[in-house]
């Protein structure tokens, strides 16, 4: 897969333009893109919706079915669950974010660095990078959680590493052909350094799939943290998460309340939904000869 | 060829090695072992015990010793022994095997036979509300987790007709009804997952193909519009098809490790999440590699493949 992001036409048009203009191109996209805008709203504003504490319990209104109190119903602890799903989307938010922009970055660099440098080193890398793509993203970041701890940064890492290596080949293969531009030789005949080369006038060329690229495994990110948290080697307790709201109590209440079940996993299947559905978009605007792929 | 594939087998055995430290030290790392476990669960109390299960379970030695023992004895087919069952590895590992290839067989099965057909129809119907149906449906299927699914399903299973599926793993030989049943609500999940990948492929691949001139003449020809999708153009599009059920057949794995936990299904996936929480190494260690060999057998096993299906691929010189 050779990628290869040309520059952008120039456009005189505003933002608010080439906006509406992406949102009649691609009406499903800009659906995806709503999506997102409305759980990265209710996950900033979580204090504000919230009816609830999420994590105050409340023995006298365990497993409540959904009603004019508790919209979504409450857990087997008197949680209301609509509070809670609002707070677990900073959790998902911030896990799928994080550990997507740890692995485009650090895939980033060491794509670009093996690209560049060729040869051996980057012989030597790409081999790394089948080990760590040897594993399914979830057998390594399971092993990776329970090396690491449950915490939050720690979940994080967990699957940005497993995520790592996609990000190093596509940014790979996309600076292998960069590099034989004409530009990056005068570069080079003007006596640039190496470094300099490859951060100043390589990396900015291949924003357009960074950006498919980040988008794309967002939505296997926030996937990978509920599964973590269902298992509970994900995000620990008191932060209410999506994937642990589904975990073992859920299943145990799941036939007398199975509001427990349906509504934080309608959340998941959302935000993933919303995520694909604008990187596809994206992917099909920035990078045509992506598309399918 | 045949330096082709010596080629492959020695990078794949670079793999497996390299693997098989990163596991390895990644294991070490994690804060407690099993003698931890077992002091703050087994009422052990006595440090001079502590010395001795150390000691026979060989965790007293240094790391590299360590290594260097778990190679020797895997060289000589020696998995090592199960620190929670004081068995050895592989006799725990052996009955698990058939519970999980079993589901990852028949969620394969349900991902092609979804996945393919949908994505003919979404591609001979490009850009009509059928294809934008069809496509919204399978992107909803990569968003939903597989094990969610398989909740909601037994859910709505309970709801609508009152009837709660086995929640005790049911073999073959005692009720092969039951045992289908059980095994048919995760195997929907899972592969409604995959055939989600599968759909996108082939609408993606059999669109390119449908704009080659060897297709026009075909039409040209007089050939009924069926035979030119699903003889002439599928034959063409079915090589990235492959490829991607061959990595989905090994990445199952991953998505089988909770849904084997949610539907109760003793298999490796749901028993290596065991493992890990009880830090038995040797089970760990076996199972990771194990999976790893999973994924190196089937992408070489699709690249063989394709010089079988496309007489225009050829390896070596």
């Amino acid at each position: 897969m050779v990628v290869v992001a040309l520059p952008a036409p120039r456009s005189d048009r505003g933002w608010p333009e080439t906006l509406l203009r992406f949102c009649r191109k691609k009406p499903l996209g800009a659906a995806g893109g709503f999506i997102m805008l409305v759980i990265v709203f209710t996950a900033i504003f979580a204090n504000v919706l919230q009816t609830h504490d999420p994590i105050a319990t409340n023995a006298a209104a365990t497993l409540a079915p959904p009603s004019a109190a508790h919209w979504l119903g409450t857990d087997h602890l008197g949680r209301d669950i609509y509070s809670r799903i609002l707070h677990g989307a900073r959790v998902s938010l911030l896990v799928g974010l994080g550990s997507t922009l740890v692995a485009s970055l650090l895939g980033g660099i060491i794509g670009l660095l093996s690209g560049y440098v060729g040869g051996k080193t980057d012989l030597v890398v790409q081999r790394f990078m089948d080990i760590l793509q040897g594993l399914p993203l979830l057998v390594l970041a399971l092993v990776m959680a329970a090396a690491l701890g449950p915490s939050i940064p720690n979940v994080i890492l967990a699957i940005s590493i497993p995520i790592m290596p996609r990000a190093a080949r596509v940014i790979r293969s996309s600076v292998l052909s960069i590099r034989e531009f004409q530009y990056v030789e005068a570069a080079r005949s003007l006596g640039l350094t190496h470094l300099r080369i490859a951060f100043r006038h390589i990396l900015p060329n291949t924003v357009g799939p960074f950006i498919v690229l980040g988008t794309a495994q967002l939505g296997s990110a926030i996937l990978t943290e509920a599964a973590l948290s269902f298992l509970g080697l994900g995000v620990p307790e008191p932060y209410p998460s999506w994937g642990r709201m589904l975990s073992v109590s859920a299943a145990e209440y799941a036939q007398k309340a199975p509001w427990l079940v349906l509504f934080p996993g309608i959340a998941i299947s959302l935000a993933v939904f919303g995520s694909n559905l604008l990187g596809d978009a994206l992917r099909d605007t920035l990078d045509p000869r992506l598309r399918g792929a | 060829m045949k330096t082709y594939l010596a080629q492959r087998l020695g990078i794949a055995a670079l793999t497996l090695f390299g693997m098989s430290l990163v596991i390895f030290v990644l294991l070490r790392l994690a804060p407690g072992d099993i003698v931890d476990i077992l002091f703050s669960t087994g009422g052990y109390v006595n440090p001079s015990e502590r010395v001795a299960i150390e000691k026979e379970l060989g965790l007293d030695k240094p790391l590299w010793a360590q290594y260097v023992e778990w190679m020797r004895n895997m060289a000589t087919g020696d998995l090592g022994k199960s620190y929670r069952y004081d068995l050895p590895a592989w006799e725990i590992i052996r009955p698990l095997l058939p519970v999980t290839i079993e589901l990852a067989t028949l969620s394969m099965i349900v991902a092609v036979l979804l996945g393919v057909p949908t994505g003919v129809i979404s591609a001979v119907r490009q850009d009509s509300t059928l294809d934008y149906v069809l496509r919204v449906v399978s992107l909803a299927g990569l968003s939903m987790p597989s094990f969610w699914l398989g909740m909601v399903i037994i859910l709505a299973l309970v709801a609508w007709i009152g009837w709660i599926p086995p929640m005790t793993y049911v073999p073959a030989r005692e009720n092969l009804k039951l045992h289908m049943i059980q095994f048919a609500l995760p195997a929907l999940a899972v592969g409604y997952r995959s055939s989600a990948l599968i759909m996108r492929i082939t609408r993606s691949a059999l669109l390119e193909v449908m704009r080659e001139d060897y297709i026009r003449t075909a039409r040209a020809k007089g050939q009924g519009e069926r035979t030119v999708i699903w003889n002439h153009a599928l034959k063409n599009a079915i090589l990235p098809v492959v490829t991607v059920i061959g990595i989905e057949f090994a990445f199952l794995i991953g998505g089988l490790v909770v849904t084997e936990t949610v539907f109760n299904l003793p298999g490796i996936a749901r028993f290596l999440v065991q493992a890990i929480l009880w830090r038995d190494y040797p089970i760990v260690q076996t199972l990771v590699m194990f999976i790893a060999m999973v994924v190196i057998i089937s992408n070489l096993a699709v690249d063989m493949l394709y010089g079988v299906l496309d007489p225009r691929v050829r390896y070596g010189n």
